[in-house]
């Protein structure tokens, strides 16, 4: 696949050592810019740690990552990237408008950013309302305006559709689209392993380790599977057999 | 550091304060009455309500800023806003000054709702200015914001945040000199008492209570306060890394 020369995210040697565990052993990988990548795995596989380096907030053991042709976590990138944490990390006391509003200003982004990022996740019919009074799904979709406002250029999603009914997913599916197709990129979590199909490349991990990275439609070719989960399982064993 | 964001922090706070109007009574209206209390449990004995009623003025505003901010501060760091924030162009500086700026204010308010109750209403009497008794609460308060962010990094819970006021808070009200003057009190509690910050804003608020405003130790006292709340913010601001585990 011939993608942009750089990649929007490239990660070498990472190691993640968390107390007594070893949460990544070291790994190494590169996201191309532009496109939405699928971050897939069992809970606990070390997905959110990944994200968590990618952004810069997750304490290293080893490696480097660069993100958008700087160190990640720098200050250049602070308004370059936008991070939506797997639990809602917004504020609970405040309304959906006071949030996004409080956002707007450390981000120094226009108000109409705030509209479009409003509008963008269905939320203007409760911009008045307390955050922590809407229902689960709607909280969390403060939680991505949030992220919205400031128009990023890389979007790095933890589990954004977890707990959404069908309908809101695909409207954010939707979403994610054509925010991808103005230049975006993308990185979206999921252990919800029928969510693969709307990603462009998918990152398969397993105890802190990549065990495929390659677009949805060729992983089903070579493993001959009838679904990605059927692929993540036949990818699995093969694996084990090898480490055996 | 940028002040348009710490300005925006403190809006925030100032916002998440406002949604809660328990907490707006706790700290405006309280402390007023917490004065008149006083005022009336030492109604046969006026001397006594004359000698504490200046200084309390001062410390009411430590005490319940230490206690809003730390639980404020938990709630950002145990809610994952504390991690966003980390990710987006705020600087430790600029939390830490949101954070004061929105408690100072409000203890601004408190402290004069607390002096027109206390000096019109109570009789309670002053011969230093209102204007200085009212700065140094002021710097309480902020004092009382630097030591609660600080001891946010220590808490868990909201629960564990509370229980910070009787280890740490009560022990430095007991000898601060507020009940007995410290040199009083046994040499070892005397010495104890120096390493409480509490006890040298007792000290000033007294001394200009008592119209000393000139006296060194008075300008001696407020540079230990000042100092103290300068220690706590960098404390603070160290107990705030941007990567963690």
């Amino acid at each position: 696949m011939n993608q942009s020369p750089a990649p929007a995210v490239s990660i070498s040697g990472l190691r993640v050592v968390r107390g007594s565990n070893i949460v990544i052993p070291g790994l190494d990988l590169a996201l191309p810019g532009g496109i939405i990548t699928g971050l897939l795995g069992p809970s606990g596989c070390g997905k959110s740690t990944l994200m968590r380096a990618i952004v810069g907030v997750q304490r290293i053991t080893a490696g480097e990552v660069t993100v958008l042709g700087d160190h990640a976590g720098s200050p250049q990138l602070r308004t370059r990237v936008g991070y939506v944490t797997q639990a809602p990390s917004v504020y609970r006391d405040l309304s959906v408008a006071e949030n996004l509003e409080f956002f707007r200003r450390v981000l120094g982004a226009s108000r109409e950013s705030v509209a479009r990022a409003m509008a963008a996740v269905s939320l203007d019919a409760y911009k008045g309302r307390t955050a922590g009074d809407l229902s689960g799904g709607q909280f969390a979709r403060v939680s991505l305006a949030a992220a919205l406002i400031g128009d990023a250029e890389l979007l790095v999603l933890d589990e954004p559709t977890v707990g959404l009914d069908p309908i809101l997913r695909q409207e954010l599916w939707r979403l994610f689209h054509q925010l991808s197709d103005s230049g975006t990129t993308l990185i979206v979590s999921s252990h919800v392993m029928d969510e693969a199909s709307h990603c462009d490349e998918l990152v398969l991990m397993r105890d802190g380790r990549v065990i495929a990275h390659e677009p949805p439609g060729r992983l089903l070719a070579r493993t001959g599977a009838k679904d990605i989960d059927d692929a993540f399982v036949s990818l699995v064993e093969s694996d084990m057999a090898v480490a055996k | 550091m940028n002040a348009g964001i710490s300005l925006a922090i403190a809006i925030r706070v100032v916002r998440q304060l406002r949604r809660d109007p328990r907490t707006i009574i706790l700290l405006l209206v309280i402390p007023a009455l917490l004065e008149a209390l006083m005022y009336w449990v030492f109604d046969a004995n006026e001397a006594v309500f004359q000698r504490i009623g200046v200084p309390l003025l001062g410390i009411f505003p430590l005490v319940m800023m230490f206690l809003v901010s730390s639980i404020t501060m938990l709630r950002e760091r145990s809610s994952g806003t504390l991690e966003r924030l980390m990710t987006l162009p705020v600087s430790r500086l600029d939390l830490l000054a949101g954070y004061a700026i929105a408690f100072t204010a409000v203890a601004a308010l408190q402290v004069l709702v607390a002096s027109a109750v206390s000096f019109w209403l109570l009789g309670l009497e002053s011969h230093g200015s209102v204007a200085a008794i009212i700065a140094l609460a002021m710097l309480n308060a902020v004092l009382g914001v630097a030591l609660g962010l600080f001891v946010s990094a220590f808490a868990r819970t909201e629960f564990q945040a509370v229980q910070f006021m009787p280890i740490f808070i009560m022990p430095q009200i007991i000898v601060c000199g507020l009940f007995t003057p410290r040199g009083a009190m046994a040499p070892a509690l005397d010495w104890l008492s120096n390493i409480f910050p509490m006890s040298y804003s007792y000290e000033a608020l007294s001394l200009v209570a008592a119209g000393n405003s000139g006296e060194l130790t008075l300008f001696r006292d407020i540079l230990v306060v000042i100092a103290f709340a300068v220690v706590a913010l960098a404390a603070g601001a160290a107990t705030l890394p941007r990567r963690t585990p």
